[in-house]
This record gives C-alpha cells, structure tokens and sequence, in this order.
C-alpha cells in the first residue's frame, strides 16, 4: 500500500464505501467531471457514474436541503461545500432539519447524511476561503463535528461519518491536505466516532488540538522536550461532542492544559473544554487552563494569515507560563 | 385548454456582429454612430485586458495570490460601468474590474486585494459602492437593499449588480428579483453568462432556454444581449437604468459571453473544457469586434493600437510598481486585522493585538 495525503485518504475513504454500499452517493459542486477544487473526488465519477458523483448547480442552500431529502429516503449523501465559509448558507438545513429529523419524528426519520468542506486557513487563498468555524457547529445539538488530522485518521474517521446513522460534519483541515504522507490500508476499518487521541504521552502539561494545529503543536511539544519539558498531545478528533474522559485523564496526570486551536477564542470549542476541565478536573490542576486561538478578528487577508494563526512559539511560551506555577 | 393567462419571449440584442459589422436591417443605438466615444470604451477595454494578462503573470511569478481573471469580459464589464453614474451603486461579485476602473478604483487596488493585503478593499471608487463579493450571489440582496434605501430617501439613484450564470442558480439572486418586483426597486440586475460556474457548464446548470427569463418569473422586464458585443451591453444597461432611475422599476440583462481564462489562476480548466470549444470563443471575443468596426469607421489604425498597447503597458507597469513598492516597503503592520474591527475596540481585543505584537510569523508574512 503506497503513502498517501490526507486529501487523497478522503478520496480513498469515499471510494471504499461507494464501493460498499450503492447509497452512497456524492453531491456537490464541481465534485465530478472535475473532481472537487481540491481533487478530494477525484476519479470518483469515472469509476462510480454521474448518477451516484453529482455535479450540482452552484447551490448550498439546495445541496443541504436536497441532502435532508436524500437521506430521509434511504440514500446516503456525503456533501461537498467548496470551502467552509461556503457552509453558512446550509447551516438552515443542517441545524434546522438535519440535526433534528430523529428527535422530531421520535425515530421515524434520521439524517445520516456527512457535510464536507475544507476548512481552515494558511493557503493564500481569497477572503471568505480560510476561516475555522467548527464552533458554529459544535454548538448545535443533533449533529457530530469531526475534523482529521493525519491521513490515516481522515480515512477512518470519513468511513466512520458515512457510516454513522447521523448528521456528520467532517471538517478537513487543508493547509495539511498535503502536508504529510502515511500508509494507510484500504481495510474498510473505521476509527471510532466521540473520542480523542492521544498522540504523544508526556507528564508535564497536556497541549490539546485538533485539525492543522497538530502540526505546530507536535513542533511545540518536540521543542518542550529539548528544554526538559515533557507534553502529552491530544487530538480532539470529534470537536463536538468532547471525549473530556480522555482529557480528563491526561490532566490528572500532568496538571496543566494548554488548549490550541485556529478559530477565534471567543466561544471557541477551546472554551468548552476549558469548562469542562474547571467542571471536572480543578482539583488536579496545577496552574490555570491556557488558550492560544486565532484572535477574535476576521481572519485578515493571506499576506497576514500566519500572524493570524498560533504558532509553536506561542504554544511553547504558554505552555511554559504554566509551568510557573509549582 | 382553458385560456392562456400569461406568456412570455425573451428577447435578444445584438447590434454589432462578430465580424465588427453592424447587425442588418436593425436600428441601431445612436451610441453606434458615436465612435468617438466608442473608442473611448475601447481604450478602456484594451487596459482591462492588458491588465489582466499582468496580474495573472504576477500569480504565476508568486507576486500575487489567487487571480480572478476577466477575459473575454472586456465588453460586458465596461458597458456596465460607463452607463452608471458616481451616485449609482455598483454591488459586484470579484471580476468586474473593468466596470470599477470606470468607477475610479485603481489598477492597484486591485492588485492589492488579490494580493493579500487588505488595502486593496479600500479602494478609491465611490464610498458608497460595495467592496468585491466572494460568497456567490449574496451581492445581488445587498443591491436590493441599496435601491429599496433610494427608495426610501426619494433619491434617483440606481443600484447595479452583477452575477454569473452560476450564481443565477442561487436563492439570494432569485429573492433580489422578487424583492425588486414586490417594491419596484431601482435595481438593476445584471447575470454575464460567460457559460461556466468553475466546471459546471450552462447546459447543467438548469435546462431554461436563457437565463433572462428567471427575471421574467418574477416579474420583472427582462432581455438577453450579446455580451461581447459593446454597443448592445451599453444600450441595455442604458434603458434599465434609465427606467430604474425613473421609477419605473428593476430589470434583467442577461449578456452572454464566455469565460476565455480559467475560472481563476488556482484552476485549471483543461480538465474539464474543450479546447476547440475556447478557441472557437475566441473568434467571438468583444475586443477584436469593436476594432474591426472601428477600423471600418476610418477612427483607428495599427499606428494607434501600437500606441495604445504602449500605453496600457506602461500604465499597468505603473499600478504594478506602486503595488509591489507598497507591499514590499510600507507593508501592512502585523497588528492591523484589529484596526477596522470595531470603532471602539473592546478591552480583550486591545490584549490581543498585544500578543499579535509580540508573536509575529517566523519570516514575516508570506
Ligand atoms: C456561496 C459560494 N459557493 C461556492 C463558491 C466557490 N466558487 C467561487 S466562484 C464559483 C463559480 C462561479 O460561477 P459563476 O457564478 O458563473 O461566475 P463566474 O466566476 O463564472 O464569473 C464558485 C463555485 C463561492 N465563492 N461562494
């Protein structure tokens, strides 16, 4: 099996289970003859039809609502939105229907559809193309948010998505669509929904992430330990709803949490597990809760995105100033 | 059958040919017979498209970003810029610059904005025209809403917009249709058809024989023209703002023409086009029309063009120093994505710009 992007574990992920089960069906724009902006299609219309890879008219209010019909009726929809910031105009469907349809017909209805989009920022893209709004949707009750952060996760995770009986936004973080390359076996294995993952074991502060940010938070937890400073890593996988079990159990153990994400720190999902470890885990921790997020600012134009976005800098000196407290 | 309660044609515009002869047995706009004029629009035609050529130059060279290129725009663009007035507003999506040239925004504004510094989007146009619009379609309620406010006011002032023929399939231009019949706004809403949404053609988009008749579904007076063709872009948008600025209310101008570049420099089009297809485009493009007609009318020559490409070069070269120098050595600061948040910036956002201070990207931006 040869290493693959984590783009193209999306692609292996979506053609593995059209290939399983005929009610998959992918619906987008440019999806198809071109193989979505990004290729995350690719090749997917040649090998399954136009019939089951669907190019639609430039409509996200449609391609959600349609998405609620489809997967009402039996199918399976696995939704492109072009970029994330393209998903405002499906939040109506999602929220108001998608993540509903269970609750408000008792379990006659569900919505197993998935809602994709590249998400977050660090590819000089336009304005509207780089944003991070996994907290627009971890807020809403009735729907899963699920970013990747590696290509085996993003293969795992998709499958997962597809195959849960729910609502799924699957969040791909592309400025590391590209970035790294894994081996990843076309197993048809899922990784589970609702949990973290623990990527490095430390003792001394627990550094929580998930989406890009992995990549500047394993480069902090790697600088900490040149200076003696041993971070355990989290993936947080499924933005909503939290593992805090994970969490938890991690900051039992070092007594510190630096929580690290892109968006905005206003109501971030950073926010959310910092009340949750005040819930839960204040009587182990050691120093206060720190969070390095994007600032509460329109993600500025691409010559100042990465003035925008931590660093592993930033990581590494708040992960130091919890170290002061003894 | 019962009875016919309602039907409807659509028509069609052409005044100025392929071959840059006028259209027989029509008559033709008086702006036909005004050549100087025309070669005035034509000048600035000329500029936009060796504008064009040199931004997309510049995203290949990584000296701008992602490039929305406007060729084979070149008429449609100018036409809807010319007819407006200063106290009109224009609600664009992000290619119309040569309507915003006419407008006075800048060479480098837009060089600014596509390159990443958010300069650009205060750009020296009208202070009242709406900055570029990525979210496909959003712009045409924007428009919507600045007419209903003339309204409002009682002043004679139109609001313009512009959409493609994908951006036609969206809810937000259908509702800015029915706004604009519900209250007879002054709106002018314009779709340049250039036949492709990325890669999404026309024919799959919706099966309707034209674009123009969506308009007519909601009642409002709706026509196609040749978008290539200068005179027929410029004499539509004449009557339609006339008729809005005269409180006769909205309307629809489908120009068709067709997208000669990729949809953007991130894309590439020969994935999904025929190149038979653009190269037959091009024996149709809105430049080449106009100089044959006016070569024809004794009002240009090769001695002329030559000129004018010199000049357009030397322009362009101009706007794309002033760029550079600008980025390069008066660069944006890095605390400045919290200066125009808020006119009164909160406490915690003071804090932040501390730490943004403090924490600037490894080699500066990018
Ligand atoms: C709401 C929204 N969805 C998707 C996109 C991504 N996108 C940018 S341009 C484009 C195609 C636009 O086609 P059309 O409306 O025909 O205009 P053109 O660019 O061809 O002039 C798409 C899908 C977007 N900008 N906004």
């Amino acid at each position: 099996m040869a290493e693959i992007t984590l783009v193209e574990a999306v692609t292996l992920a979506l053609a593995h289970e059209m290939e399983q089960d005929p009610t998959v069906v992918v619906f987008g724009e440019d999806v198809g003859v071109n193989g979505g902006v990004f290729r995350a299609t690719a090749g997917l219309q040649q090998k399954f039809g136009d019939e089951r890879v669907i190019d639609t008219p430039l409509a996200e209010v449609m391609i959600a609502g349609m998405a609620v019909g489809m997967a009402a009726q039996g199918m399976k929809p696995v939704v492109e939105a072009q970029f994330e910031g393209f998903m405002y105009p499906m939040v109506d469907h999602v929220v108001n229907h998608a993540a509903r349809l269970r609750h408000r017909t008792r379990g006659r209805m569900s919505c197993p559809a998935v809602f994709r989009a590249p998400w977050g920022g660090g590819i000089h893209a336009p304005e509207h193309h780089s944003d991070s709004n996994e907290a627009t949707w971890a807020h809403f009750p009735g729907v899963r948010t699920v970013i990747p952060s590696s290509p085996s996760r993003a293969y795992g995770l998709l499958l997962a998505a597809i195959r849960d009986p729910d609502p799924v936004v699957f969040l791909e973080p592309k400025r590391i669509y590209r970035w790294q390359r894994e081996e990843v076996v076309d197993d048809g294995e899922e990784l589970p929904l609702d949990v973290c993952f623990v990527l490095r074991d430390g003792t001394d502060v627990t550094l929580v992430t998930w989406g890009a940010m992995v990549k500047e938070t394993m480069e902090a937890a790697v600088a900490l330990e040149k200076e003696g400073v041993s971070a355990e890593v989290i993936d947080v996988a499924t933005v909503a709803p939290i593992d805090m079990e994970t969490i938890l159990e991690s900051v039992e153990k070092t007594g510190r949490c630096v929580i690290v994400h892109e968006a905005p720190k206003h109501c971030g999902v950073g926010a959310e597990i910092a009340a949750g470890l005040a819930d839960s885990g204040i009587f182990h921790l050691k120093s206060p809760i720190k969070r390095v997020t994007g600032y509460d600012t329109i993600m500025p134009l691409y010559r100042s995105e990465m003035n925008y976005m931590p660093s592993a800098e930033r990581i590494v000196h708040a992960a130091k100033e919890t170290l002061e407290y003894s | 059958m019962a009875a016919t309660i309602a039907s409807f044609k659509v028509d069609y515009f052409q005044f100025l040919d392929a071959e840059g002869r006028l259209v027989d047995g029509v008559q033709v706009p008086a702006l036909a017979r005004d050549v100087k004029q025309l070669v005035g629009l034509y000048r600035l035609m000329t500029l936009t498209r060796v504008f064009d050529k040199k931004a997309v130059a510049l995203q290949r060279t990584g000296k701008l970003g992602t490039y929305a290129s406007c060729l084979g725009h070149e008429a449609a663009h100018v036409a809807i810029g010319s007819a407006m007035r200063d106290e009109d507003c224009f609600a664009p999506m992000y290619r119309e610059y040569a309507a915003q040239f006419y407008r006075g925004v800048k060479m480098s504004d837009v060089l600014m904005y596509w390159g990443g510094d958010e300069r650009g989007n205060d750009f020296s146009g009208p202070k009242h025209d709406f900055p570029w619009c990525v979210p496909i379609a959003t712009q045409c309620l924007h428009a919507a809403g600045a007419a209903m406010a003339y309204k409002l006011h009682g002043q004679p002032r139109v609001a313009v917009t512009v959409v493609g023929d994908g951006g036609s399939s969206k809810g937000d231009f259908l509702e800015a249709i029915n706004a604009a019949s519900a209250w007879k706004l002054p709106l002018v809403l314009v779709i340049v058809n250039n036949q492709w949404a990325i890669s999404v053609p026309r024919g799959k988009q919706n099966t309707a024989r034209t674009l123009a008749q969506k308009g007519i579904a909601g009642g409002l007076p709706s026509i196609q023209v040749d978008g290539n063709d200068l005179i027929a872009s410029r004499w539509a948008m004449d009557k339609a703002i006339a008729a809005a600025r005269e409180g006769r209310g909205a309307s629809v101008i489908e120009m068709v023409t067709y997208r000669l570049s990729d949809h953007t420099t991130a894309d590439d089009a020969r994935r999904y086009r025929e190149q038979d297809e653009v190269d037959s485009a091009w024996k149709n493009e809105p430049l080449l029309r106009l100089r044959k007609y006016l070569v024809d009318q004794g009002a240009w020559d090769q001695v002329k063009e030559e000129e004018l490409l010199a000049e357009c070069a030397e322009r362009v070269q101009g706007a794309v120093d002033e760029y550079l120098d600008r980025v390069n050595n008066d660069p944006q600061p890095i605390d400045a994505m919290f200066d125009y948040m808020f006119k009164n910036l909160p406490h915690h956002l003071e804090e932040q710009r501390e730490i943004a201070r403090r924490f600037p990207a490894k080699g500066g931006s990018h």
